[in-house]
């Protein structure tokens, strides 16, 4: 099947792209480094430990190395607060010639004392990228005299960008929590944590309202809208919910090997998955009571969004949808929730999906959806066109993409302007799709131009 | 609860916060997207190439195209000469740009790969070029990048092969297409030929025909940057983007170079006009001469609703020292001016219209937006001129912000406007202009409300 895809693929890449037939092929290499010389749409370690992390509200997050690296992080996750800011900030070394040559633990130690002394955060987190993997400056040993000088948590994450791709970012993220969170047992408290959502747009919120309503409490959020306090008590919880699988999966294995918290795997996108979920949690955690709250609100807020999706799904009918989004979990739910909107999914991938992610894609995909990992723009516009989609669904440097070659798009990443999640957040969807889709606009886009 | 700054003032040498500045590589991508048909390449992890391309993006809102050498453990320790090579080959296999320009990254410069020997060595086909420039992210800025870039164009590429070509060659600095689109406006309107490089308008503000093209039709042409050898003299639009690639050409070719200041502002555009017309003999036409006239118009007619306004100005040096003129002879007071970017040559400059004018303010380069922030907290100021990231400090000074400068990422259309010459004399003052009095009406009691301003 493979070579019957018609667009220029790199043949270093023809592995990390197939299409789904009814022959039962369609298998997708997938997790392993990118192709040098490909318009890679991937990042690298400190990305993803930066993303995983930043949220924590009350934290100070000092950036080790040049300043682009702060730069380019500084307040774009879209992560909301319900109290404290610091995050929003961006601190960095600022490393120079001079530190590069010399080393730049001096440097890094001064920033430290200088942040502590003013301000007293509850944790410093202290990021190593590329330039100090190679000059060698030893941040777990400037980080435990920090700790030790000032009497508060100094943790290292070791992010030097360039060993890995962005999943060993998440797990060096996921390190970081775990030497927050101590080693001790602590006693049970009656609740969850849910892992794996990042508050963007305030989604967070959204689902710790239904649990709240089923009588769920959340102990730890991680690590949207988290606090320090919060996250060292998630050794409390009964169970772990996660969500962002590909990110929080390690994690959640870690915390039921050192505190024997079971975790289940949960999404909140989508009618189906976000029903599926809260019954999955309400069956795990709850009573009779608990499940029957958890039937009353589902039925509820299904009828209320059913409502409103209704025209949406009349309006969006038969339309074909492209996905390219950061991980799996995300990728399986909008394949479910376009298929509930009566729209086909021609062309679905991911940044960093894993191998049985991709084997529910290709299970629940459509007939012909053309399935890959890691691609690039090239790519992208070849199937974009080939496949006729009417909307891509990705992220920032998707969005123009998808416009110049004339079709809707929709942000599903960091720079989502509404929640996304549960049931009012397939409204939302709904609605962002429609109002891209059938914007008056592309009837100024040349019709012989259109690549329908 | 975004007012993080103590109004205290804090002492620090290690620690940056909330910086006005980003890494070379960034600056260096931007100036090799002004070439017809380049690819940027990205010597380095995979991480720098995505987080420079969605910068851009973001600013841009248009698709930026860039590779990467994807480095890995193994690239880093033994160096990362068979990923470019590899890279430059997918690259012309499968992109086909008819150019590519290399730029290294702090790994790829601290292990100390030696870039012009991998080019050598690697395989470019026939008719293909690729040129390189060393942008370190721990010294200097984007801007910095940018400027080399620059140079490596004309490094590679300027040829003076004896045959003079009678066009005066621009380089523009970083500045939006849409100023590179305005100053071109201006040359032809004075019938100068010319060599604009780089070039991005046509590339960065390309118009939707509803096809995606990979290379849009902007963009210095190859043979135009090898031709730029054979000019009469370069004129580099400030001294911190520009002036190097210029006095690289003087050096390798004898195109003489003459440095000016980003043409923002009556006197900048004056000077700039002045220069090429006694260049080229070519008399200043009218419809110029008219587009001055109506921004000395503007200015007469509004001067009061500016005039002894304290502003800060921050953002990249060459804009931010014009900004500084223009503002000055406005009848404003800038009263803060700060620059990320490393560099006393702009202290000095700007201290110098400072005392000039008799304007006590405070000058800073390499400087922080924190320090911004407590310098304002010290004492306040009626405007912010500046880049997206001054919208923390305008929020929780309740002060207005007027955006200019890279990056913009919270506001559109910024791109394809002009601030540079005349037209852009008006655009600027406009924007001062509405901020003020928007300002002035928003805080306005009932009956001080007024209909005419």
């Amino acid at each position: 099947m493979k070579s019957n895809l018609p667009v220029d693929i790199l043949d270093d890449r023809k592995d990390f792209v197939c299409c789904k037939s009814g022959k039962g092929d369609g298998k997708v290499k997938c997790d392993s480094d990118s192709v040098a010389g490909s318009v890679s749409q991937r990042a690298c370690v400190y990305c993803g430990a930066r993303v995983v992390l930043n949220p924590i509200t009350d934290a100070v997050h000092i950036v080790h190395g040049p300043i682009g690296c702060a730069s380019y992080t500084w307040d774009i996750r879209g992560s909301l607060s319900s109290g404290p800011e610091t995050y929003r900030n961006s601190f960095s070394t600022d490393l120079r010639e001079q530190d590069v040559i010399f080393g730049g633990e001096k440097k890094l130690a001064g920033a430290i004392d200088e942040i502590i002394v003013k301000y007293s955060p509850k944790v410093v987190f202290v990021y190593s990228t590329c330039i100090v993997g190679v000059i060698g400056d030893d941040i777990e040993a400037v980080c435990k005299s920090a700790e030790k000088k000032h009497s508060i948590r100094v943790i290292p994450i070791q992010s030097t960008g360039f060993a890995g791709n962005k999943s060993q970012g998440y797990k060096a993220a996921c390190n970081a929590l775990l030497r927050l969170m101590g080693e001790s047992i602590q006693p049970k408290v009656t609740g969850i944590n849910f892992l794996g959502d990042f508050n963007l747009a305030g989604e967070i919120w959204i689902v710790e309202e239904y649990l709240k309503k089923c009588g769920i409490n959340i102990i730890t959020k991680i690590t949207g809208d988290s606090r320090v306090e919060e996250i060292m008590k998630a050794p409390s919880a009964e169970l772990n919910v996660v969500q962002c699988a590909g990110s929080m999966t390690y994690l959640a294995k870690e915390m039921d090997k050192r505190f024997g918290i079971p975790f289940v795997k949960v999404s909140f996108y989508g009618l189906e998955d976000t029903k599926t979920s809260i019954m999955q949690i309400a069956k795990a955690v709850g009573d009779k009571q608990v499940l029957e709250k958890a039937v009353e609100l589902i039925m509820d807020e299904e009828y209320k969004a059913s409502l409103m999706l209704e025209q949406y799904r009349q309006r969006l009918k038969g339309k074909r949808a492209a996905i390219y989004v950061g991980g799996g979990f995300k990728a399986i739910s909008l394949i479910k929730q376009f298929a509930d909107l009566g729209m086909k999914t021609v062309m679905v991938g991911t940044q960093t999906g894993k191998a049985e992610e991709y084997e529910i894609i290709r299970s629940i995909a459509d007939e012909g959806a053309v399935i890959l990992d890691d691609s690039n723009p090239a790519e992208l516009e070849g199937f974009i066109k080939q496949k006729g989609a009417d909307i891509l669904v990705g992220g920032v440097k998707e969005r123009p993409l998808a416009y110049k070659l004339g079709i809707a798009f929709c942000d599903h990443n960091h720079e989502r302007k509404h929640p996304l999640c549960g049931f009012e957040g397939a409204v939302n969807f709904a609605k962002e799709v429609d109002m891209s889709i059938n914007s008056p606009i592309w009837k100024f886009v040349k019709d012989e131009n259109k690549c329908l | 609860m975004l007012d993080f700054t103590p109004k205290e003032y804090v002492d620090r040498s290690a620690l940056v916060i909330n910086p006005a500045k980003t890494c070379q590589p960034v600056g260096a991508m931007y100036a090799a997207l002004g070439i017809h048909k380049c690819l940027p390449h990205s010597h380095g992890s995979q991480g720098c190439c995505a987080y420079h391309r969605k910068f851009l993006t973001r600013n841009f809102r248009d698709p930026v195209m860039a590779s990467t050498s994807s480095f890995t453990e193994g690239a880093a320790v033994f160096g990362g000469g068979t990923n470019l090579k590899t890279a430059i080959r997918n690259i012309f296999s499968i992109y086909d740009p008819d150019i590519v320009a290399v730029h290294t990254t702090c790994l790829s410069e601290t292990i100390g790969d030696d870039i012009p020997t991998f080019v050598m060595e690697a395989k470019v086909p026939e008719g293909k070029v690729v040129i390189h420039a060393n942008t370190p992210s721990y010294v200097g800025s984007h801007v910095t990048g940018f400027s080399n870039m620059v140079k490596g164009m004309v490094k590679y590429l300027a040829q003076n092969s004896k045959t003079p070509n009678g066009k005066v060659n621009i380089i523009p600095g970083f500045i939006n297409p849409g100023d590179m689109r305005e100053i071109k406006r201006i040359l032809k309107a004075m019938g100068i030929e010319f060599i604009m490089f780089p070039d991005t308008s046509g590339v960065l503000d390309a118009p939707m025909t509803g096809k995606y093209d990979m290379y849009p039709s902007g963009g210095t042409k190859i043979q135009d940057l090898i031709d730029s050898g054979n000019s009469k003299e370069t004129i580099a639009f400030g001294s911190f983007a520009s002036a190097d690639g210029a006095f690289e050409l003087e050096k390798k070719c004898k195109v003489p170079a003459k440095v000016l200041k980003t043409p923002i502002g009556i006197t900048a555009t004056d000077e700039f006009l002045m220069a090429v017309s006694r260049l080229t003999g070519k008399e200043i036409p009218q419809e110029l001469e008219e587009e001055r006239g109506q921004v000395v118009d503007i200015m007469v007619d509004c001067h009061y609703h500016y005039h002894g306004k304290k502003v800060a100005i921050f953002g990249d040096p060459d804009v931010v020292a014009a900004l500084t003129e223009f503002t000055l002879s406005m009848g404003m007071i800038p009263k803060y001016v700060l620059t990320g970017t490393p560099g006393e040559a702009f202290e000095r400059e700007v201290r110098g219209m400072l005392s000039e004018a008799g304007v006590d303010g405070k000058v800073k380069s390499a400087g922080d937006l924190f320090t911004l922030h407590q310098w304002i907290k010290e004492e306040p100021v009626d405007l912010l001129l500046g880049t997206t990231y001054g919208k923390y400090i305008s929020k929780a000074e309740d002060i207005p912000l007027v955006r200019i400068g890279f990056p913009v990422l919270d506001r559109s259309v910024h791109s394809y406007l002009p601030i540079t010459g005349y037209k852009g004399a008006m655009r600027i003052i406009e924007m001062i202009s509405n901020a003020l009095l928007d300002r002035q009406d928003r805080d306005a009691a009932d009956e001080d409300l007024e209909l005419i301003l």
